[in-house]
């Protein structure tokens, strides 16, 4: 096997284009998937249960769904009803609504960790029900979701390749453009440590984080 | 500690008094089970304005149930409760009774605080927070005014240097005297005490009852306790009435029911504890 660092250096600035692509997708969908699964956990407690109930099982199918599929949906099934967004935007949201489902499991535990006698008091005291949310459940519950829901971001970047099939060219998508123009390997071998250059660094980010906020 | 707050006199938003003695909680016939078990079986009682009243009795005899009851933790299952002449549970649309909605239920427990045996002081938010955040945000009170409510509370409960901590920062004696002044800032009619004292060690017992003895004896809020410590129940009580089974089995001041009670189930019941 022949190894050419002018292939390397001729691959950079493809490469930096799919750095970009990938850490956008990685911050927005991230954004996303923690908004979205704070709502899904959220109504999915709700007692009224035609709002609790649809919730709950079209974040039970996401979850069982695969990723791939669903971007293949968006892309391609959802234009015909009239949304139409560029493959970046559509791999983005892919992400962003699949890990959602995840981080509402997360979310959920968060919120069922926080003692019964915490809900008991805000009755108590007549706290309207937004308010008990957002100053005394979500505030106790986020500290203890917070190592879990970094490791849904080391687990979205490591799937983000995933959106090269609909053609947002992050960096595997870059890779492989570029290979199979070339006929060459060594882009895989640069995007190979790329991903272990940002997702090393972020578990044990993640793990210094798990220690300060578990006590 | 001071000893001449009065949460009543010092509030011009109070609701108009009620005359001394007349009957501020009610319960008719009130049925409350969990599965099979009949807790609380068709229970009638009232407690009158400004009195204090101890429940005692054998645990699972229900006394806490009806603490949780009149606090809109639990519901009954049967039967109604009133508080200042409101159902607290239910309301009156086109001459029937009806499950009352959200926001009746809100206006009328308003008028009821509770102190519970585990505290449930909010640990996110430090001592001022925790007593300021439903005066603020329930009463609509600016933060000075509910600061200095706070304040005031905190000094009757001898906590003032403490206004700046965490609750785990105190001592579960110190914690419960937080929540007594968390529950007395939202200026309730109604004070439920729920075995304040049983989760605390037992050097500071006597700080938390010292500040209830304060308050029972220097304010006319209407008191239900639920507890274990029958000097203190002696103390502070205007009645004690006794539960056995879901029923009261036998009610009266103090003197007569530890000094000379009727019914046998009270004399086993008082003789086991004391």
């Amino acid at each position: 096997m022949n190894w050419n660092w002018d292939v390397v250096s001729d691959f950079m600035p493809y490469f930096w284009d799919g750095v970009v692509v990938t850490f956008q997708a990685l911050a927005i969908g991230s954004l996303l998937a923690f908004t979205l699964g704070l709502v899904w956990a959220i109504l999915q407690r709700s007692h009224r249960k035609w709002i609790s109930w649809p919730v709950l099982s079209i974040t039970e199918f996401i979850r069982n769904t695969p990723l791939l599929v669903q971007l293949f949906f968006l892309y391609y099934v959802v234009p015909e009803m009239g949304i139409s967004m560029s493959a970046l935007a559509t791999g983005i949201v892919g992400l962003g609504l699949h890990y959602s489902t995840y981080t509402a499991e997360v979310y959920r535990a968060g919120i069922d960790g926080v003692p019964a006698g915490q809900w008991e008091a805000a009755t108590a005291l007549s706290l309207p029900r937004r308010r008990t949310w957002t100053s005394v459940i979500l505030p106790q519950a986020f500290r203890r979701v917070v190592p879990a829901l970094g490791n849904y971001v080391v687990a979205m970047l490591k799937d983000s390749p995933m959106i090269a099939v609909i053609g947002a060219f992050e960096m595997l998508g870059e890779a492989r453009a570029f290979s199979n123009a070339t006929f060459t390997i060594e882009a895989y071998a640069v995007v190979g440590v790329a991903f272990i250059v940002i997702a090393y660094p972020a578990s044990l980010l993640i793990r210094a984080l798990e220690r300060r906020l578990v006590q | 500690m001071s000893s001449d707050f009065t949460p009543s006199q010092k509030d011009a938003a109070q609701p108009e008094s009620r005359a001394a003695g007349s009957e501020l909680i009610r319960f008719d016939n009130v049925t409350k089970r969990f599965g099979d078990n009949v807790v609380l079986d068709d229970l009638e009682f009232s407690v009158s304005a400004g009195k204090h009243v101890t429940l005692i009795g054998p645990s699972g005899s229900g006394k806490t149930t009806i603490l949780r009851l009149l606090m809109t933790l639990l519901t009954p299952d049967e039967g109604t409760i009133t508080v200042d002449g409101d159902y607290l549970t239910h309301e009156e649309r086109g001459g029937k009774l009806v499950p009352a909605g959200e926001k009746h239920v809100r206006e009328v427990r308003k008028k009821i605080g509770m102190v519970f045996q585990q505290f449930n002081l909010f640990p996110n938010m430090k001592v001022l927070r925790n007593i300021t955040e439903a005066p603020v945000h329930v009463l609509g009170l600016s933060k000075d005014e509910a600061e200095q409510r706070a304040r005031e509370l905190l000094e009757l409960v001898g906590l003032t240097e403490h206004i700046d901590k965490y609750p785990l920062q105190l001592s579960g004696g110190q914690q419960q005297r937080v929540a007594i002044a968390r529950a007395l800032a939202m200026r309730p009619q109604v004070l439920l005490l729920d075995e304040v004292t049983s989760a605390l060690d037992p050097e500071l017992v006597a700080g938390v009852l010292d500040v209830l003895r304060d308050i029972a004896h220097s304010t006319d809020i209407t008191m239900l306790c639920v507890t274990h410590e029958m000097g203190f129940a002696r103390d502070i009580s205007d009645d004690v009435l006794m539960f056995n089974e879901g029923k009261v089995i036998e009610s009266g001041p103090p003197e007569k029911m530890f000094n000379d009670p009727e019914h046998e189930r009270t004399r086993e019941f008082l003789s086991a504890i004391l």
